[in-house]
C-alpha cells in the first residue's frame, strides 16, 4: 500500500512541484482557450496569451523562489 | 501518417535521449547501490520487475491513446508537457543560479547504500524483498518519466518510433558506461541536460497545447524551433536574474 502511495505521489510530482506554477500554467491555458473559443480574441491574440503567459509565469516562479530564499536567509 | 520533418524529429529524439540519460543515470545509481550493498540477485529481480511494469504500462496506454480524438490528445499531452517541461526548466534554472543545490549522484549513491546498510540483514536462501523493492521503485519511478516523455513527444504527430529509439540509445549508453566503470555516473552534467530537456519539452508543450486549442501556428511545425529558442533565451536570462537576486543578499550588511 505504501508502495502504491509512493507511486501515486511520484506520478503527481512529475507534473507538480511548485503548486502555484502548475496552477498559473493551467490558468493561462484556460484563459487562452476561453478567449479563443468565445471569439474575444483572434487566433494571434490567443497564441500571444498562451506564449506570453507561460513565459511570464515561468520567470515569476523563478524570481519568487529566489526572493523567497533570500527572505528566509534574512 | 503524415511525413515527419527534421524540425519535429530532432527535438523529439533529442528530448527523449537527454531525458532518458538523466533518468537512467539516477535509476542506475540506486540499482548499483542495491547491488553492491545487498547483492546483485535482488537488484536484477527488482529491476526486471520494474521494466515489466513499464512495458505493461506502455502496452496498455498505446491502444487507449489511439482511441482519443487527435485534438483532445494534443491538448491533454500539451498541457502535461507544459507542466512537466516548465517544472524541469524552473528547477534547472534555480540550480544553475545557485538558489537550490545541484543533484549529486555520488551523495545519492552513498545515502542509498547507508540506508540499505542500516536495514535488517538479508537471510541466506530467502528473497531479499527490501533490496528488490528499492531497485523496483527506482526503475519504475525514473522509468515513468521516460515513458511519459517518449509517449508525449511521440504522440499526436507521429515521431513515436524515433523518440523510442532515442530513449533506448540513452539506456544502452548509460548501461554500457555504468557496467564498464562500475560506479555512479557522477560526471554527467545532469543540470545542463535537465535545462535542455526542460526547454525542449516546454516548446513541444506550447506547440501541442496551441494545436489542441485550434491555433494554426505560423510556419506550422517549424514554430517548435522558435519556441525552443524563446524558452532557451528566457531560461538563460532567468538564471542571471535569479543569481543576481540571491547574490544581492550576500553583499548586504549583517
Amino acid at each position: 500500500m505504501s508502495l502504491l502511495k509512493t507511486l501515486l505521489r511520484e506520478t503527481i510530482g512529475l507534473f507538480v512541484d511548485d503548486g502555484m506554477l502548475a496552477l498559473a500554467i493551467l490558468a493561462i491555458v484556460g484563459l487562452a482557450a476561453w478567449s479563443f473559443n468565445d471569439a474575444r480574441f483572434d487566433e494571434a491574440g490567443a497564441a500571444a496569451i498562451l506564449v506570453g503567459g507561460c513565459l511570464v509565469v515561468l520567470v515569476w516562479s523563478v524570481l519568487r523562489a529566489a526572493y523567497s530564499l533570500r527572505t528566509s536567509r534574512e | 501518417m503524415e511525413s515527419l520533418s527534421w524540425h519535429v524529429i530532432l527535438p523529439a529524439v533529442g528530448a527523449a535521449f537527454l531525458a532518458s540519460l538523466v533518468e537512467v543515470v539516477e535509476a542506475f545509481t540506486i540499482v548499483l547501490a542495491v547491488g553492491t550493498t545487498r547483492g546483485w540477485r535482488p537488484a536484477l529481480q527488482g529491476s526486471l520487475a520494474g521494466l515489466a511494469v513499464l512495458a505493461l504500462l506502455v502496452a496498455t496506454l498505446g491502444p487507449v491513446l489511439d482511441r482519443v480524438p487527435l485534438n483532445w490528445l494534443q491538448l491533454a499531452i500539451g498541457i502535461l508537457l507544459l507542466l512537466f517541461g516548465m517544472r524541469w526548466l524552473r528547477k534547472a534554472i534555480l540550480r544553475a543560479a545557485g538558489v537550490i543545490a545541484l543533484h549529486d549522484e555520488t551523495a545519492a549513491f552513498a545515502a542509498e547504500r547507508a540506508e540499505l546498510g542500516r536495514a535488517a540483514p538479508r537471510r541466506r536462501g530467502r528473497m531479499d524483498w527490501l533490496a528488490a523493492t528499492a531497485a523496483f521503485k527506482a526503475v519504475v519511478l525514473e522509468g515513468l518519466e521516460v515513458v511519459f516523455i517518449v509517449i508525449a513527444v511521440g504522440a499526436g504527430r507521429g515521431p513515436l518510433l524515433p523518440a523510442s529509439l532515442g530513449a533506448i540509445a540513452a539506456c544502452a549508453l548509460v548501461l554500457a558506461i555504468g557496467i564498464a566503470v562500475h560506479r555512479p555516473l557522477a560526471r554527467v552534467p545532469e543540470n545542463s541536460l535537465k535545462f535542455a530537456v526542460g526547454v525542449l519539452l516546454s516548446a513541444f508543450g506550447m506547440f501541442w497545447t496551441g494545436e489542441g486549442l485550434g491555433i494554426d501556428w505560423p510556419g506550422g511545425d517549424l514554430v517548435i524551433v522558435a519556441f525552443v529558442a524563446i524558452f532557451l533565451v528566457v531560461g538563460l536570462l532567468s538564471v542571471v536574474a535569479a543569481r543576481m537576486i540571491s547574490s544581492e543578499e550576500r553583499h548586504e550588511p549583517a
